[in-house]
């Protein structure tokens, strides 16, 4: 069978399933009881929400740049593996950010200012994105993708499994599942961290330089935006300096088995929360918004 | 209780049986071998006032599979008649392997897949480190427990990659969540 015949076989059945090829995608909440918990406040929920699924959007797209650029085969699936599960956490906690946004406001208004997670996604420009710069930052070498993937996923593990009792069903949901999900990666990075690290001289080498470039990046991922301190004190989030010392004990556990030095901790600082970024978010963002902005609602 | 209820009644159960057993023979798009509801993924279908409701659970967050769920079982519904067909997500409680029927495993070894473990019980405390293997993993083709994992990741998120030092032969495992 050739190509053109194969692919014809997919589409031909059923018009809507392009889920293989194009667009066509239904909103990953359908069905789900949106609305706000009493107590929680819908603009403060949809900007914790935005801040998490900023994170996996940014870092998702770091690792899906890795296509056609991994060292073998089975890396390069696993890579665009793991940025495929951060899509589907960013498009959950993307849909839910949008979902809250409107509340608090009038009926009337409430339809106007639902967004989706695409308008959320390719419509917003760098200063209005809350991820941390670990994930920003422009890819090096494959020791950094892994080192970078070692810090991000031990993270966000960390808050994930804190989240699974938020006071938000829908967030707490989105994390029991994440967490399962973030522990592959996690344990998939440090596998790789003590295979390079513990590797010959030249891979040694590389880890250690990965791990110096990024190191200063860990500060962000323990300051508190004031966000967070609302979302924590009202109970559907997580205040980041309470997962520190969870951060240092795997990290730390990784760096010895890896034959690497353990890095003293960076001061926590507030950046990317707050809109900070650094240039390469607008260089990222111009090349996953392009196609989006230049073509608005077009399908394939 | 009057004859014609009891008749309604049963045959409002009639058809929620019948919508299952549509919605319940389902394939799984990339597990073809294996139906959705031996999946797990298909967690309940009912019926009322004509409408039919179905609700699905994602394997992974990130699953594309999901949607191409969701519309096989819209035209497989409709195609045996029922007009209305609402196809619900459920996050909550989420997946697991353990959910995989006893059917649905032997179908995957069949195909040459590896079916799942037991799911890891998480003790208290932080998600420990695994950086071992974590069990033997039988090769499908001729069931040598000398097997090598190649990766974690395979073909979907789902699925990691091993080798048979035995027949020599590659093969996916579905792996424990
Ligand atoms: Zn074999």
């Amino acid at each position: 069978m050739s190509f053109d015949n194969a692919l014809g076989a997919i589409a031909e059945d059923n018009d809507e399933a392009r889920w293989a090829f194009g667009t066509g995608f239904h909103d990953p909440l359908a069905g789900i009881d949106a609305s706000v918990p009493d107590g929680v406040d819908g603009a403060d929920l949809a900007a914790y929400c935005l801040m998490l699924g900023d994170d996996a959007l940014v870092m998702s797209h770091r690792l899906q740049e890795w296509c056609t650029h991994a060292p073998e085969l089975e890396e390069e699936v696993a890579l665009a593996n793991i940025a495929l599960d951060l899509l589907g956490q960013a498009r959950l906690l993307l849909a839910r950010a949008g979902a809250a946004m409107g509340t608090g406001q009038d009926e009337t208004a409430l339809t106007e200012t639902v967004l989706t997670e695409d308008a959320l996604a390719f419509f917003r420009d760098a200063p209005e994105f809350r991820n941390v710069r670990l994930v920003e930052e422009p890819n090096g070498d494959f020791a950094h993708a892994i080192v970078r993937l070692l810090l991000f996923s031990t993270w966000r593990l960390a808050l994930l499994d804190r989240l699974t009792s938020s006071a938000d069903p829908v967030l707490a949901a989105v994390a029991a599942k994440g967490v399962k999900e973030v522990a592959y990666h996690r344990d998939h990075a440090a596998l790789w961290t003590i295979r390079l690290g513990d590797g010959t001289e030249e891979s040694h080498r590389r880890t250690r330089r990965a791990l110096d470039v990024l190191w200063p990046a860990t500060g962000e991922l323990f300051g508190v935006h004031e966000v967070e301190r609302r979302a924590a004190a009202a109970g559907f989030g997580v205040d980041p300096a309470d997962v520190r010392a969870e951060f240092d004990a795997v990290v730390g556990e990784v760096l010895a088995a890896a034959a690497l030095p353990c890095p003293a901790p960076v001061p926590a600082e507030v950046a990317g929360r707050g809109g900070a970024h650094s240039a390469a978010l607008g260089a990222l963002l111009a090349d996953m918004q392009g196609l989006a902005r230049a073509h608005p609602g077009a399908t394939w | 209780m009057s004859g014609g209820t009891s008749r309604g009644a049963e045959g409002a159960r009639g058809e929620e049986a019948r919508a299952r057993a549509v919605a319940a023979a389902v394939v799984d798009p990339e597990l073809p071998m294996i139906t959705l509801d031996e999946l797990g993924v298909l967690r309940e279908v009912r019926v009322e006032d004509g409408r039919v409701e179905v609700s699905i659970t994602p394997t992974y967050t990130g699953c594309p599979a999901l949607d191409a769920m969701r519309d096989d079982l819209r035209a497989r519904l409709t195609g045996a008649g029922f007009a209305d067909v609402r196809v619900r997500t459920v996050l909550d409680p989420p997946w697991t392997t353990d959910w995989i029927s006893e059917s649905g495993r032997r179908s995957l070894a069949e195909a040459g897949v590896s079916p799942p473990g037991p799911a890891p019980r998480r003790p208290a405390g932080p998600v420990p480190l695994t950086l071992g293997p974590v069990r033997r993993i039988r090769c499908p083709h001729c069931g040598s427990a000398d097997t090598t994992e190649l990766s974690r990741f395979a073909a979907t998120a789902c699925k990691s990659l091993h080798r048979c030092n035995g027949c020599r032969e590659p093969f996916e495992h579905v792996k424990e969540i």
